[in-house]
């Protein structure tokens, strides 16, 4: 059924309206009647409130309430976890803390809800809101992972981390050796909109939720668990998303709190945070210090590779994530071990940020990689052919399919890696320093569960329904694309309607899933009114009565035999004929068992050419190639952008993102968007993407495996290799600012 | 953001009388600045003058050089035409600065009177003596501390920065009381440029040298600047100069663009062949104010444009300078931004 064939670049099917601001966000949204709230936060980051002075603002104009733990209206599912993630039930505090929003005087973090002021204006809430006064009883706040880095403890479940294939310590008689600490700091998703929620109880039970989130079905669920009614009386709406990056991969809880509010105060209430709040409310990459140890001979076949990892976590609650799962299967490694900790701090949880932990540990093992190709005056590509597996190592399967050979050749034709001089330093122009660098980067390629709906109609246009909510990647473009090469309906007429909980059934936009998961629903929705019309016209009575099915052609509204051009039906005159005002199908769709024998893995590799000032450590990149092997590119336009999406975040993961931390007092000094720093424009130079495109034969029907986060997984270890090369210097601290560069040098 | 007074002058003098009559009265111009200020609480004012009306955004020549009204935007001087010809170190330092929106808003006295970007003074849970000095200093500059509504709003005295997250403060001229930087890319091109700051007040008008407008913090780290109150800047007198061949503004940042300078620096030589005639240079990100090298620019004088001879004006530049921990990396980055600059604006790079 697939078309082995490349598909065009379509323009973004939602472009228009997002451009003329005919796309309605969360916040957009205007119901009559809204209240407006605003949350003040702890100042401190560990004791508990000793007072808390809320009258001035009780009595400020237009304020509705102020909401404390002293007052806050009880939420029947408060005792159960108030949860939704994204991927599995809602997880269970393992720890000695519980976190329940305005349930106590106690403070887990900085900028933990202490109040939440509700007015009849944002304006006026912002004002009352100042008014709130707060003392507390301070404690020592832990906040600083280097410093509790033995208090590591592993996690419990499925992300334990521990893995060992052969021996654990075989690199240590290696005749090539390294021992390497690599450092990641907190980064913070900061998309450009802001976090929020506007909810609406239409009723005693019924409740309407515009949300910043990924996904509407999860915030459906755990508004259900904690609301207690069924998850059918709440309507979640979030068809368009200002960025996501994976902070909107939960339901918060003062989402949950405002819902409660709302209910309470009986009007419709809206909260949109502020972008200090954005650096405590909705999680962002947890702080991670890497070790990895690694043994090749001289030949530069790895003999044994160890990787530890430690991430920070809350006081109450464990976050985990794949930090050092590359590790495990990207090389034919006879020994590799690994190790994952995590260490509780009075910190705000973290929670997965593009790329998620892959991209932490990528940076840490691609960096490795190429220490070690330096020590073996290889180059880090031939190093890596060297180590090349065609079959997954951890899992003894064949990969669903593999084009890395393929990427790394096309990647270094492209930034001109002949240019190259393994020699580090040894390339200038005028007073800078030229550098080459690349790494790989992988994620897995998943096929989850989800549904769609798709109507053709009788005047030949088609829609495509999902619940599904497009954060940026182009989703609404890609399902248009797949309904497209099984119908041939014109991409004009073609209408997909997504981001609501009205919609079928799909799950949280996440680990570049989606393509894989809804894509094939529809696919096979679009294949079913196919067959339904195929079948319409080759019945007995029917136009082309008798025919096969692989006869037939379906093109532009017309039915027709494949050798015989002039027999052919009209689709609309086939489904007038049988009075059919529309074919309606609504398909649920998973992958069989027999995924299971294969490991299923998009891939990337990223290189860079970087120059760097000697005098003053500036660090530019100033070219980028990426190239992506994630099977058949459905949309090659939106997966270009994601490419380069991919790039821009990963340049500021290399060169520029960081929040810091005070640790004496455990809040943050640069919550904003001028001292935290995202790449702008001008740090981003021209990106070349490059998609290999060849169709994995297992994942799915469309042949696709996910790309959003191989996009940014490997790119930082890329612009470290690269300056490595252009320097002789090795900075294994993100970000790498021009102070740590210009030290090395001087 | 509080409730506050808004009024809009159009003459200088109604603006001076309108600040000199209430306390708690603040001059708004492009707003880049004082309005994150208010937004965070750390200056909450209890009447706004908007000053934008005034007719002080012209940019002439004058028989002496070239004057820049108080208001014209920092976009329109950096793209002025007579700016880019005879003072291109004027036209880089802006452009360096903040974002092209940001430029399109903000003024040339307001880029003068902006605060600090020190984390503490903005964080008023955090200690910081600028924001909330130990006796409220009445002075144009200083922060109001108190308010009807809002009691003591504005935190905790104390210095943050020192011992805490200090890698963007001072190696030159700080006090134990603060470590602050000036932020501005624009008053180190002014500074290096020996501009003269025209201001009226209440008293008169008087006019002030570019290097005595701002201040070090001494025990009154509240005070940016020594304007008095209910001064206006008015305008900003640049003198002629030979340095427009040899002009060179460097800011060494976290990224490309919209952010502060680890440390910049500006340069501007009169060359005859390879003889460096005459020059400035000043750096910013140094110091509580924009940082002048006289002696750096007296050693230069009359020798030849040599890596050697840059690198020994670098270190007498360097002379007296201290580093706080996170900073300490700017005792090296500065002199090598000097050499660097230096090249640069020679061509000897």
């Amino acid at each position: 059924m697939t078309k082995d064939t490349k598909n065009p670049p379509i323009d973004r099917v939602d472009g228009r309206l997002k451009v003329t601001g005919g796309a309605n966000y969360f916040a957009d949204f205007e119901i009559p009647n809204t209240a407006y709230c605003v949350i003040v936060g702890s100042k401190i980051a560990k004791g508990t409130i000793a007072s808390l002075d809320t009258k001035k603002a009780q009595n400020a104009p237009g304020v509705l309430g102020v909401f404390t733990h002293q007052n806050m209206p009880p939420i029947p599912g408060w005792d159960a976890p108030v949860g939704g993630e994204a991927d599995g039930p809602a997880p269970k505090p393992k720890t000695e803390e519980t976190y329940r929003i305005l349930s106590s005087s106690k403070i887990l973090f900085d900028g933990q809800p202490i109040a939440i002021v509700v007015a009849d204006t944002y304006e006026r809430a912002t004002y009352a809101a100042s008014l709130v006064k707060a003392t507390y009883s301070k404690q020592t706040a832990r906040t600083d992972l280097q410093k509790h880095v033995a208090e590591g403890i592993a996690p419990k479940g499925a992300d334990g981390g521990n893995y060992l294939r052969g021996k654990p310590d075989a690199y240590q008689a290696a005749p090539v050796t390294l021992e390497a600490n690599y450092t990641i700091p907190i980064e913070v998703h900061n998309p450009m909109e802001l976090h929020g929620i506007l909810a609406h109880w239409t009723g005693p039970n019924t409740l309407m939720i515009y949300a910043k989130t990924q996904g509407v079905n999860a915030t459906q669920q755990a508004m259900a668990e904690a609301f207690k009614i069924a998850p059918k009386n709440i309507h979640v709406h979030a068809e368009f998303m200002g960025g996501g990056f994976g902070m909107g991969l939960r339901t918060w809880p003062q989402e949950t709190a405002v819902v409660a509010i709302a209910r309470k105060i009986g009007r419709p209430l809206k909260l949109v945070v502020n972008r200090s709040q954005m650096f405590t409310l909705v999680g962002h990459r947890p702080y991670t210090v890497q070790t990895i140890n690694m043994g090749a001979d001289q030949d530069g076949k790895l003999i044994g590779i160890a990787h530890a990892a430690t991430a920070e976590t809350a006081s109450y609650e464990d976050f985990t994530e794949a930090t050092v799962n590359m590790t495990k299967f990207m090389y034919a490694c006879p020994n590799v071990s690994t190790r994952y900790r995590i260490v509780r701090l009075d910190r705000s949880v973290p929670i997965w940020m593009r790329g998620p932990g892959e991209a932490t540990g990528a940076f840490a093992l691609e960096s490795a990689m190429d220490e070690m190709a330096h020590k073996l005056k290889l180059d880090p590509i031939e190093f890596r052919l060297r180590n090349y597996t065609e079959t997954d190592p951890e899992h003894n399967r064949p990969y669903s399919s593999k084009n890395l050979k393929e990427a790394y050749q096309r990647g270094a034709e492209a930034i001109g890696w002949s240019k190259r001089k393994n020699e580090p330093g040894s390339t200038r122009e005028g007073d800078w320093l030229i550098g080459y660098g690349m790494s790989t980067g992988t994620f897995n390629a998943f096929r989850w569960e989800a549904s769609a709906r798709v109507l053709l109609k009788a005047d030949g246009s088609l829609t495509v329904q999902s619940a599904v909510t497009d954060i940026g990647p182009g989703t609404g473009t890609a399902l248009t694309m797949i309904a497209h090469n099984v119908l041939n309906v014109p991409l004009n007429r073609i209408k997909v309607e997504y981001g609501d909980t009205s919609l079928p059934k799909a799950p949280t936009q996440g680990g570049s899933a989606i393509v894989s998961a809804v894509g094939s629903a529809v696919f096979d929705a679009c294949t079913s009114i196919k067959q339904a019309l195929i079948e319409l016209a080759t019945k007995n009575g029917g136009p082309l009565v008798g025919r096969q099915a692989d006869e037939l052609t379906l093109a532009d509204g017309i039915l027709s035999i494949l050798t015989e051009p002039k027999k052919k039906v009209a689709v609309s005159d086939l489904m007038q004929a049988n009075n059919l005002a529309v074919i309606d199908r609504t398909k649920e769709s998973k992958g069989g068992p027999q995924l299971q024998n294969y490991s299923m893995y998009s891939f990337s590799v990223h290189f860079v050419q970087v120059r760097v000032n000697p005098l003053t450590g500036v660090v530019r990149v100033t070219k980028a190639v990426s190239v992506a092997d994630s099977g058949r590119i459905v949309s090659p336009k939106t997966a270009a952008s994601q490419m380069i999406g991919g790039v821009a975040g990963g340049i500021g993961m290399a060169l520029t993102e960081e929040a810091v931390i005070d640790h004496r007092f455990g809040r943050f000094v640069n919550n904003n968007l001028a001292d935290y720093h995202v790449a702008v424009h001008a740090d981003v130079p021209a990106i070349e993407t490059i998609m290999i495109d060849k169709p994995d034969p297992i994942i799915n029907p469309m042949g696709a495996k996910g790309m959003g986060e191989i996009a940014l997984i490997g790119f930082a270890g890329a612009v470290a290799n690269a300056v490595f090369n252009a320097t002789g210097q090795r900075i294994r601290d993100l970000p790498i600012t021009p102070d740590k560069v210009m030290q090395k040098l001087t | 953001m509080n409730p506050f007074q808004f009024t809009r002058v159009t003459t200088p003098k109604a603006a001076i009388s309108a600040v000199t009559k209430e306390k708690g009265t603040y001059f708004l111009a492009g707003g880049t600045n004082l309005i994150d200020l208010m937004k965070r609480e750390v200056v909450i004012p209890e009447r706004l003058v908007d000053i934008n009306k005034l007719p002080l955004a012209t940019i002439e020549k004058t028989v002496t050089g070239l004057r820049i009204g108080a208001t014209a935007k920092n976009s329109a001087v950096a793209d002025n035409e007579l700016v880019k010809k005879y003072f291109p170190l004027l036209s880089q330092a802006l452009n360096a600065g903040a974002s092209a929106q940001l430029r399109n808003m903000a003024t040339v006295g307001g880029n003068m009177m902006q605060r600090t970007r020190c984390a503490y003074f903005y964080d008023n849970s955090m200690p910081c003596n600028k924001r909330s000095p130990v006796q409220t200093g009445g002075a144009a500059g200083s922060t109001e501390r108190f308010r009807a509504d809002k009691g003591q709003a504005n935190g905790p005295t104390g210095c943050g920065a020192i011992g805490g997250f200090n890698r963007m403060h001072a190696i030159f001229g700080a006090s134990e009381k603060c470590i602050a930087v000036h932020p501005s890319d624009m008053c180190i091109a002014l500074v290096a440029l020996d501009a003269t700051v025209n201001v009226s007040g209440p008293k008169g008008d008087r006019k002030i040298p570019f290097g005595e407008f701002h201040r070090l913090p001494g025990d009154k780290p509240q005070q940016d600047n020594t304007l008095q109150p209910g001064e206006l800047i008015m305008s900003v007198d640049l003198p002629t100069n030979r340095f427009s061949d040899n002009s060179h503004y460097l800011k060494v940042r976290d990224r490309a663009s919209y952010a502060f300078a680890l440390v910049s620096v500006g340069v501007a030589l009169d060359m005859k062949g390879n003889t460096i005639r005459d020059v400035r240079l000043a750096m910013g990100g140094v110091a509580h104010k924009p940082w002048r090298l006289t002696k750096a620019e007296d050693f230069l004088r009359g020798k030849p444009a040599t890596e050697a001879n840059f690198k020994q004006a670098a270190a007498l530049a360097m002379q007296g300078a201290k580093g706080y921990g996170e900073n300490d990396f700017k005792l090296t980055l500065a002199p090598n931004s000097i050499i660097d600059a230096l090249k640069t604006a020679t061509k000897t790079a």
